[in-house]
């Protein structure tokens, strides 16, 4: 195999043997969002702003946290389209249990997240028992759970949330020099894990990516979050929401790329038939992905009502829903199974974030905002089928 | 007749062994399609056994139910003499039978090793993460004692063509099968030398104690590599043929049903 490997970079063009990361698909997407950032810099010089960057980071939280959970139904080839309902009505639960029935602020969280994955096993086990496309129960579970969230909050339209911890989620920052640690801690934890797999393929004989490429991304990241951290810093800090989204999503790469769950789920989104085959439980993991989903999308939920100081009967509603599919998708995450990756989902919630809050800023309406997104959406997805296309022509890898 | 097959395979002829799997009496019917009908059908340890066939004749329905993806409707499957119920694709891989699909079943998405481990992950001891350095060093060495010719083991299985498919899937069987392995067309898409390869894989299978079931349509393949010959007909059993008594032309005559009558006498 290693004279194959040998002959294939000799072979290979010059650009293919520079330490460059091979997934083209996401840096499409980063050279969009730069793009984006660049447009919106020369319209309005507060875009790049501290404070606008700090503004943005808070406005795609949710957003974020939804589309994380849209990446992994994607993966498996189904769609969720009632997790905004979900996060509107785990939001007005917990916003009952805490203001109306006395509870403190972490069971009233707890509460909501066990409203939001029962939400999702009664989804789960309705698609697989009955053999119903997820695309119907879940557009049967929007309607039904936005009605809920309506006859919950009542008639006066919101449910007002006093407990000071649950209003300081999302608005509230690490402090300076906690942030560091925390910083610093995640990246020599990363560096230390790359080094150990590096040790473990090189001992047992298999084949490891050039030094000089470890190196250069290894830099890239330092500089990359060391940069966003010092920005953010230079504001209030990091909120803690930024640090809520960055576990979720290094948990939910964990569970993707590292658990037989995460691997059988890309295996059934490749080929349901295969997997099942394989002796892989197909309902079983079918099931999980919706309790998840609906888990992270009470979690969502949640995050809305800190950052609203309430639970509205229009949390959750409007383009919400609509947004987390099409940044999972504009991150790079395939409509139709089996490909994607979690970290997708916040490339493309900052791209939709960025337009949104750049459209603001300029003074714009919601009905640009809209056009604006369903446009890079379209992009999004042709970029990616012409890339496809072309992955098959040269018959390279993902 | 349920017995006759087993009867055979406890006598002498080309049968090396007690039957591994043992099937009496099987149906299967899709709907109105009877696709098997009381169809009786052994393979012994150390023994090769080419199941042939016009299209249709309800071969790849015969080692689906083997496989466990299909139930079948009536009859009794017994393993080294025990009846089993194989109700799923895990009772079968439980019971240490592998199949190699006609449609290969791959995940496409997914590369050489992920799909060589399909459903049996290894983890990295008692913890719940996977070992991608021991899969993919293993699935290395499988894939370089088959001789088979993969480019790197971590592109996805979508970027090769279809003879590299096919030794991936026939590799699976080699990896995980301990009992029986059944082959449904696995050179189908092959050319002379990979064809040549699964051959020499399936004599090495046999040689390794294991019990081979073959699915061809090529009769020149079928006399290369088989101890015995089974011919279905419309679902039903049309004779069994010892390739080194018979001539390719009995068993096309048996397999077309031209001289029915005449089937199976090769071995009585
Ligand atoms: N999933 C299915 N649903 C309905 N009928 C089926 C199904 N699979 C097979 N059949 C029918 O059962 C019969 C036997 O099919 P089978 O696939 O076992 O044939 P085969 O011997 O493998 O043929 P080939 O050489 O073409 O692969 C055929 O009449 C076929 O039409
Ligand atoms: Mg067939």
């Amino acid at each position: 195999m290693s004279t194959q490997t040998a002959t294939a970079q000799v072979a290979a063009p010059v650009w293919r043997r520079l330490p460059l990361p091979r997934d083209t698909g996401s840096l499409t997407v980063v050279v969009g969002l730069v793009l984006v950032w660049v447009v919106f810099q020369t319209l309005n010089a507060n875009f790049l702003s501290a404070r606008n960057l700090s503004n943005l980071v808070l406005q795609i939280a949710v957003l974020g946290t939804l589309a994380i959970g849209m990446v992994i139904v994607l993966v498996l080839g189904e769609i969720d389209l009632s997790v905004g309902a979900i996060a509107g009505v785990s939001a007005a639960v917990m916003a009952l249990a805490v203001s109306d029935h006395g509870w403190n602020a972490a069971a009233g969280i707890a509460l909501a997240l066990v409203v939001g994955a029962a939400i999702g096993l009664a989804h789960g086990a309705i698609i697989t028992a009955f053999g119903i496309p997820s695309f119907i129960v879940t557009l049967a579970g929007l309607l039904v759970w936005q009605g809920v969230q309506l006859a919950l909050v009542g008639d006066g339209g919101e449910i007002p949330i006093r407990d000071p911890f649950i209003r300081g989620i999302a608005s509230t920052y690490v402090p300076v020099a906690t942030g560091w640690v925390i910083v610093c801690a995640a990246l020599v934890a990363m560096a230390l894990v790359r080094l150990a797999v590096r040790r473990r393929r090189t001992r047992l004989g298999l084949a490891v990516p050039p030094l000089a490429s470890e190196l250069v991304t290894a830099l890239v990241t330092v500089v990359l979050v060391v940069g966003v951290v010092a920005v953010l810093d230079s504001y209030f800090g990091i909120p803690w929401v930024l640090v809520f989204l960055v576990t979720l999503m290094t948990v939910c790469t964990l569970v993707m790329r590292e658990t037989r769950l995460g691997r059988h789920l890309y295996a059934i989104g490749g080929n349901a038939e295969a997997a099942r085959r394989s002796g892989i439980r197909v309902r079983g993991a079918t099931v999980a992905v919706f309790v998840i989903v609906s888990a992270i999308a009470a979690a969502a939920g949640i995050i809305e009502a800190s950052r609203q100081f309430s639970a509205s009967n229009a949390l959750g509603g409007g383009t919400l829903q609509l947004n987390a599919i099409a940044a999972a998708v504009i991150g790079g995450t395939s409509l139709f199974g089996g490909r994607g990756r979690v970290y997708h989902a916040l490339l493309g919630a900052l791209v939709v974030g960025s337009v949104q809050n750049g459209l603001d800023l300029l003074g714009q309406p919601a009905a640009i905002k809209n056009v604006a997104t369903g446009v890079i959406l379209i992009i999004a997805v042709i970029v990616d089928a012409l890339g496809r296309r072309r992955r098959l022509a040269r018959g390279s890898t993902d | 007749m349920p017995a006759l097959t087993s009867d055979l395979a406890l006598q002498d002829g080309p049968v090396t062994g007690r039957p591994v799997l043992e099937m009496r009496g099987i149906a299967k019917r899709y709907g109105r399609v009877a696709a098997l009908t009381d169809v009786d059908f052994a393979v012994a340890a150390g023994e090769v056994v080419a199941l042939v066939g016009d299209n249709g004749a309800g071969k790849s329905t015969l080692v689906k139910a083997i496989a466990g993806t299909h139930r079948i409707d009536a009859g009794q499957i017994l393993i080294d003499g025990a009846p089993v119920s194989i109700g799923s694709p895990s009772d079968a891989s439980a019971l240490g039978i592998e199949t190699v699909y006609q449609d290969l079943a791959l995940c496409d998405n997914l590369d050489v090793v992920a799909n060589l481990y399909l459903g049996r992950e290894l983890r990295r001891g008692a913890t719940t993460l996977l070992d991608h350095e021991t899969m993919e060093r293993r699935a290395a060495d499988v894939i370089a004692e088959l001789s088979a010719h993969l480019p790197v083991l971590t592109s996805p299985v979508s970027a090769l063509s279809g003879g590299q498919r096919q030794a991936i899937a026939v590799s699976r069987a080699a990896l995980w099968g301990s009992r029986v392995v059944l082959l449904d067309e696995p050179t189908a898409a092959l050319g002379v030398a990979q064809t040549a390869m699964v051959y020499r894989l399936v004599r090495g299978l046999r040689d390794r104690g294991l019990a081979v079931v073959v699915i061809s349509h090529n009769m020149a393949d079928v006399f290369e590599v088989a101890d015995r010959i089974v011919v279905l007909r419309l679902g039903r059993n049309a004779g069994e043929f010892d390739p080194r008594t018979s001539h390719p032309n009995d068993v096309v005559a048996a397999i077309t049903g031209s001289t029915a009558a005449a089937a199976g006498e090769d071995l009585a």
